[in-house]
C-alpha cells in the first residue's frame, strides 16, 4: 500500500524540511526536559490578562440583545425607549453591518447582528453600549422586536423531510447544507470477500467546550483612524479577515488584532464572532473604547461545538477480522449557521482510514441547517464521532468473530509511510506500540471479560479503543499560496533574543513550544526568550490554534528562523576567531569550538560580534505543509504533515441492576512523535481524558422542544454551568500515561499532535467497557446511567440489549446522495484524482 | 428610575486597607475586579458553579461571586495578589507553575486559595482531601491530576520535606 518509495521521500523530507526529527534524546538540551512554562508564574500569581481583565479610560459596555425565537423574520425594531435612557451611547442593528461574514469563504452565512431573520434563540439583534454594564442590559430589555414566527427545523430527519422554510438560500436544496459521497476502491468486491458483515446505527449527541473564561473582547478605534480589538479568540488572523470585510471601508491594514491569552478554547474561539464585530463597529460609532463581555448563559448560544451525528456504519471483515470494506454514513445536525461544518462534514469521513488499514472505503456524508445554535469545531473536531462508532463497532465484530478486539486492532494497523485509500499520507505511526502498553499496563489479558465483582456488587469491565489526530490541516481554510506560519526573530547585544508570532496561547503552551525550540537550536535558556505572540500589528501571520497545528507548523517556522540566526552568529564568530563555522557549538548559553572546546564565549559576546560583523540581526522563518497526495473534490479536508496515534483501556465498575457506573482507572498511551515537554504533554494527555470521559459519561448539549404560543422554540436544556454537567475533581480517576516517541520527519525534533488525539478513544472505551462488565451496547453517546438502565432492561426483558437509534435503516433520514466520486485507490493504481468528476474535468480542460 | 447611592467602605484585601465607593448591591467579585482593580480573581459564571472566584474571607474559601461586598466589610480577605511574598512564589504556587497545574490559568487563581485553604488546616492531605477541598473549582484543561500532584509536592515540601515530583508524573509511565 506504498504509493511512493520511502527512501526516495526520505531524502526529499531531510531537504525540504531539516526538522531534526533523528536527533537522539541525549544529545538534545532542552527538547524533553520537564521545563516550566514560559508564562506558568504569571498564571499562578492572577497577573495573565484575560480580555475581560482589561479595561481603558472611558471604556463603554456593550450588550447583545438576543432572539428569543428559534426562526422568524423580523418584521421591526423600535429602539426609541432604548435611546431615551441616560447613559446609552450607542446603539447598533442589522442594517449597519450589511455584510455578511463566516468562518469559510463557502459560508459566508452570518450577520453581526440579523438583518431580517433570526435562525435560533440567541440569534444577537441589536448593541446596546452605555457607560454602565447594567444600563446596557435594562436599554436591551427597553427595545421592542416585532417578529413573524416561521416553522421551525429541529433535527436532521425534519430537515430531510421539509425542504421549506429553507434557513438560508445556499447550500445543496432544502435545509441541506452540504452532501458529500466519496467512494475509493471496489466496494462490491471488498464486501463480496468479507467472511463477516455488520451494519448498525449511532449517534453521537452534541456537547460543548465549556471553557471556563467566558468570551470577552475589547475594541478601540482611535482618532487617527486605527482600530484595536484585544479578543479572546484562538485565531487572531480570521478575525482580523472578518473585521476588515465587515467594516469595508476600513482597510486591513488599520486594523489590529490583539488575541489575550485564551481561558481555555477547545475550538469554542476560533469562529469570528458577532460580538467581536460589534465592539469593533461600537467603538467606531461612539469613538469611545467599547468593551463586551458574554455571560456563561450566552457561551452556550454562541456554541459552535460538537455536531449532533447520526451514522451508520457497514463493515466487511475476513475471518481473521481484517477490514475489507467500510461503507460509512453520517448526518450532522449543523445548527443555524455554517461556521466550520463544511470541514466537519468531511471530518466525519476523514480519519477511519488512517488507524486500520480499509482497503475500500465509501463516505457519505450530510449537513443539515437547524433551528438550533451553530455547531462547528470542538476538540476532535468532527472526527470524534464516526471514532465512537468505528471503535465500537470493531469491538462488536471482535465479539461475533471470538477474537481479542486488542489484537483485531493490531492486525488491523495502517501501515507506517504509506497512503491511505482516500490520500492521506501517514508517516511514523506509533499505534502498535500504543496497544502494546495500555494491554500490558491494564492486565488486558488476564482481567478482561472475567466480570470481577467489587465488595458491593459491581461488575468491572475493561474497553480498548484507538483513535489518530492531524498535526494541523495541510490546507488552509481559504485558498492561498502563503505559508501557514510565520515566525520572527531579533537578537542584539545584549544578549536578547525576541520571538514574533502569531499564533496565540490558549492554555496548551503554544509560547512555551516557541521558546523550547528557539532555546534548543541556539543554545539559550528557554525562559531567556522573549516570546510576543498573537498581534496582527506586530507578529508574523499564523493561521491559528486550531486542528493541533501549532507545534508543528509555527514550531518548524521557528525552527528555521532559529538556525537562520544561528548561521549569522556562526559566520561572525567564525570570522571573529578563525575557526569554521560548522565547527561551532551553541549550548549551554555559550558558542564553543567543537575540537577545542576551551575556545569559548558566551551567546551574548557572539551575538555582539556578529551584530559588529553583519549589522542588525534580525531573521525569519515559514511553514507551508507538504503538497497533499489528494486531487480529488473534498481531499483537502483529511492530509496533515503527520497523524498522532492514541490506544486507551478504560476500567468500568458498573451496577448491574441501576445501570449507574463509575470509572476508577484509565490506561492511555500516545504518540506524540517527540515529546517537547513530556511533562506539559501529558497535561494535554489527562486533560484530554477528563474532557472525554465528560463527554462520555455525561455532557450533553441537548434542547427543549417546547411549544410557546403555537410555535415550537428550541431552547437549550441546560445553559448553565451547574446543569450542564462536567467532571470535578472527585469523577477525575486515576490515569496511568505512557508518552509513545515514534519522531516524525515532519515535525520539529520528530514532534507531532497531542492535545486532541487521546480524547477521541476514551468514549467508545467506555461504551466497550460496559459492554465487557455488564453485556449490553450503548450506541449512543453520553453513555448515560439511564442508558446503560435501559439496555439493561431490554435485556432482561429478551430484548435486544442494546440502547441506541433504531439499528435498521429506518434510523436514519432518507437522502439522495446522488451519485459518489469514485476515486482508485493507491493500489489500484490510482493517481488521487476522481474518475468521474465533471467540475474538475472541466477546470483541466480549460 | 433612580440610582442607589453608593457605599463607601474600607476593605481589608491581603493585609492592606482599601477605600471603595460601590454600589450596595454589587458582590465582593465585581468589587474587587471592577473597583479595586485586582483582576487576579477570575469569574467563570457569577452563579456560584464554577469556583473560578474563589478568595478567602477570614481563612475560609468562599465564592466571591455569592458574597455581597457590604458583607465583607471589616473582614480579612485574602486574594491569589496575596499568596506571594515579595518576588518570592508560595511553595504551592511554585509547585503549580513547575508542574504544569496550570494550563490556561484561568480556573488557577480560585484552586490555589481554595488549596491554600486546605493546607493551612491539614499539613498532610490525601488524595481525597485534596479531591475534596477542590470539588467546588472546574477545571477543563488539566484533568486536575497535575494540580493534585502539585498540591501534594507543596504540602510536603511546606512539612520541610525534601520533596520532588515522581518521574511518572513529569515523564509518564
Amino acid at each position: 500500500m506504498v504509493l511512493d518509495d520511502p527512501a526516495a521521500r526520505d531524502a526529499q523530507a531531510r531537504d525540504d524540511a531539516p526538522w531534526q526529527h533523528d536527533k537522539s534524546k541525549d544529545e538534545l538540551e532542552h527538547i524533553g526536559k520537564p521545563i516550566r512554562k514560559i508564562d506558568a508564574r504569571s498564571k499562578v500569581s492572577g497577573l495573565t490578562q484575560f480580555a475581560d481583565d482589561l479595561t481603558m479610560p472611558r471604556m463603554l459596555h456593550m450588550k447583545l440583545l438576543r432572539s428569543t425565537k428559534a426562526h422568524a423574520e423580523i418584521a421591526h425594531i423600535d429602539t426609541s425607549k432604548a435611546e431615551a435612557l441616560d447613559g446609552v451611547k450607542g446603539i447598533l442593528t442589522g442594517k449597519d453591518m450589511p455584510t455578511p461574514f463566516g468562518i469559510l469563504p463557502v459560508s459566508q452565512d452570518e450577520h453581526a447582528l440579523c438583518p431580517d431573520q433570526v435562525r435560533f434563540v440567541g440569534d444577537p439583534v441589536v448593541a446596546i453600549a452605555a457607560t454602565e454594564e447594567e444600563i446596557a442590559w435594562d436599554a436591551c430589555r427597553l427595545v421592542e422586536v416585532d417578529y413573524r414566527e416561521l416553522r421551525t427545523i429541529g433535527g436532521v430527519h425534519e430537515a430531510a423531510d421539509n425542504d421549506e422554510p429553507r434557513l438560508h438560500d445556499y447550500g445543496v436544496r432544502g435545509n441541506i447544507h452540504r452532501l458529500e459521497n466519496l467512494e475509493f476502491g471496489d466496494m462490491a468486491d471488498g464486501f463480496d470477500r468479507a467472511d463477516h458483515t455488520r451494519e448498525d446505527t449511532f449517534f453521537f449527541e452534541g456537547n460543548t467546550h465549556l471553557p471556563m473564561e467566558q468570551h470577552a473582547s475589547l475594541a478601540h478605534f482611535d482618532k487617527d483612524g486605527k482600530l484595536t480589538i484585544w479578543s479572546s479568540t484562538q485565531t487572531p488572523h480570521y478575525l482580523h479577515r472578518a473585521l476588515a470585510r465587515v467594516l469595508h471601508p476600513l482597510p486591513a491594514n488599520r486594523i489590529r488584532v490583539i488575541a489575550c491569552p485564551n481561558g481555555g478554547g477547545f475550538g469554542g474561539k476560533s469562529d469570528p464572532f458577532n460580538h467581536e464585530i460589534c465592539a469593533a463597529k461600537m467603538s467606531m460609532l461612539t469613538g469611545r473604547p467599547v468593551k463586551v463581555a458574554l455571560t456563561r448563559e450566552e457561551v452556550f448560544w454562541c456554541h459552535r461545538g460538537r455536531h449532533p451525528v447520526l451514522m451508520r456504519s457497514k463493515i466487511g471483515v475476513s475471518k481473521t477480522g481484517k477490514i475489507t470494506a467500510l461503507d460509512f454514513h453520517s448526518f450532522l445536525d449543523g445548527g443555524a449557521y455554517g461556521s466550520y461544518g463544511t470541514a466537519s462534514t468531511f471530518y466525519t469521513g476523514a480519519l477511519q482510514t488512517v488507524t486500520y488499514a480499509v482497503e475500500n472505503y465509501h463516505f457519505r456524508g450530510a449537513r443539515f441547517f437547524t433551528n438550533k445554535a451553530p455547531c462547528g469545531p470542538k476538540r476532535g473536531h468532527g472526527t470524534v464521532q464516526p471514532r465512537f462508532a468505528l471503535e465500537v463497532q470493531l469491538d462488536k465484530v471482535a465479539c461475533d468473530l471470538g477474537i481479542d478486539p486488542a489484537k483485531m486492532r493490531l492486525d488491523n494497523l495502517a501501515p507506517r509511510e504509506s497512503v491511505t485509500a482516500n490520500y492521506l499520507r501517514i508517516g511514523s505511526m506509533g499505534l502498535g506500540a500504543c496497544i502494546e502498553k495500555v494491554v500490558e499496563g491494564s492486565g488486558w489479558n488476564e482481567r478482561r471479560g472475567k466480570k470481577e465483582m467489587t465488595a458491593d456488587g459491581r461488575i468491572r469491565g475493561l474497553g480498548i479503543a484507538c483513535s489518530s489526530y492531524l498535526s494541523g490541516a495541510g490546507l488552509p481554510i481559504y485558498w492561498n499560496g502563503m505559508p501557514h506560519s510565520g515566525v520572527q526573530l531579533q537578537l542584539d547585544r545584549s544578549g536578547l533574543c525576541t520571538l514574533f508570532c502569531g499564533s496565540t496561547d490558549i492554555g496548551q503552551g503554544s509560547d512555551s513550544v516557541l521558546g523550547w525550540i528557539v532555546g534548543e537550536v541556539l543554545g539559550i535558556n528557554p525562559l531567556d526568550i522573549k516570546v510576543v505572540t498573537s498581534d496582527t500589528d506586530l507578529t508574523p501571520v499564523d493561521l491559528g490554534s486550531y486542528s493541533s497545528r501549532v507545534t508543528v507548523m509555527t514550531g518548524n517556522a521557528a525552527m528555521q528562523a532559529a538556525e537562520r540566526a544561528r548561521e549569522i552568529i556562526a559566520k561572525g564568530v567564525s570570522k571573529k576567531i578563525d575557526v569554521p563555522a560548522s565547527r561551532l557549538v551553541f549550548a549551554e548559553g555559550r558558542v564553543f569550538d567543537a575540537e577545542n572546546p576551551e575556545t569559548t564565549m558566551t551567546f551574548m559576546e557572539a551575538v555582539g560580534i556578529a551584530e559588529a560583523k553583519m549589522g542588525t540581526i534580525g531573521t525569519v522563518g515559514s511553514y507551508t505543509p507538504p503538497k497533499t497526495a489528494a486531487k480529488f473534490r473534498g481531499g483537502g479536508v483529511g492530509p496533515s504533515p503527520s497523524y498522532s496515534y492514541s490506544a486507551t483501556v478504560v476500567e468500568v465498575e458498573v451496577d448491574p441492576d441501576t445501570g449507574i457506573y463509575s470509572v476508577p482507572k484509565v490506561w492511555m498511551a500516545h504518540d506524540i512523535g517527540r515529546a517537547l515537554n513530556a511533562a506539559i504533554a501529558m497535561g494535554q494527555i489527562e486533560g484530554s481524558i477528563y474532557m472525554g470521559l465528560g463527554e462520555a459519561m455525561m455532557e450533553e448539549m441537548a434542547y427543549r422542544d417546547r411549544s410557546h404560543k403555537g410555535q415550537r422554540v428550541f431552547l437549550h436544556k441546560i445553559p448553565s454551568m451547574l446543569e450542564y454537567k462536567s467532571p470535578s475533581a472527585l469523577e477525575m480517576p486515576d490515569c496511568t500515561t505512557y508518552v509513545i516517541e515514534d519522531p516524525d520527519k515532519n515535525g520539529p525534533f520528530g514532534a507531532k499532535e497531542v492535545g486532541q488525539g487521546p480524547l477521541l478513544p476514551i468514549m467508545p472505551a467506555v461504551a466497550n467497557a460496559v459492554f465487557d462488565a455488564v453485556g449490553v451496547r450503548v450506541d449512543e453517546n453520553p453513555i448515560s446511567f439511564e442508558k446503560v438502565f435501559a439496555a439493561l432492561e431490554a435485556k432482561k426483558n429478551g430484548k435486544d440489549a442494546r440502547f441506541g437509534p433504531a439499528p435498521d435503516a429506518s434510523g436514519i433520514p432518507s437522502v439522495d446522495f446522488g451519485e459518489s466520486l469514485k476515486i482508485k485507490t493507491p493500489w489500484q493504481g490510482g493517481d488521487g484524482t476522481a474518475s468521474n468528476d465533471p467540475h474538475r474535468t472541466k477546470k483541466a480542460k480549460k | 428610575m433612580t440610582e442607589p447611592n453608593k457605599v463607601l467602605a474600607t476593605f481589608q484585601v491581603n493585609g492592606e486597607p482599601h477605600e471603595v465607593a460601590f454600589l450596595p448591591h454589587k458582590t465582593l467579585l465585581e468589587v474587587l475586579r471592577e473597583e479595586m482593580t485586582m483582576t487576579g480573581t477570575k469569574h467563570g459564571c457569577e452563579l456560584g458553579e464554577c469556583g473560578a472566584c474563589t478568595v478567602q474571607v477570614e481563612g475560609t474559601p468562599v465564592l466571591s461571586c455569592l458574597v455581597l461586598a457590604v458583607d465583607a466589610v471589616g473582614k480579612e480577605i485574602r486574594t491569589v495578589e496575596g499568596l506571594a511574598c515579595g518576588s518570592d512564589l508560595a511553595p504551592l504556587q511554585d509547585c503549580m507553575a513547575n508542574l504544569g497545574g496550570a494550563q490556561c490559568g484561568y480556573c488557577t487563581p480560585g484552586v490555589l486559595m481554595a488549596a491554600d485553604a486546605l493546607l493551612k488546616d491539614n499539613a498532610r492531605p490525601s488524595r481525597d482531601d485534596i479531591k475534596e477541598a477542590l470539588a467546588g473549582n472546574l477545571c477543563r484543561c488539566t484533568g486536575y491530576l497535575k494540580i493534585f500532584e502539585a498540591i501534594e509536592l507543596a504540602a510536603a515540601r511546606m512539612r520541610g520535606e525534601d520533596a520532588e515530583p515522581s518521574k511518572e508524573s513529569i515523564y509518564g509511565s
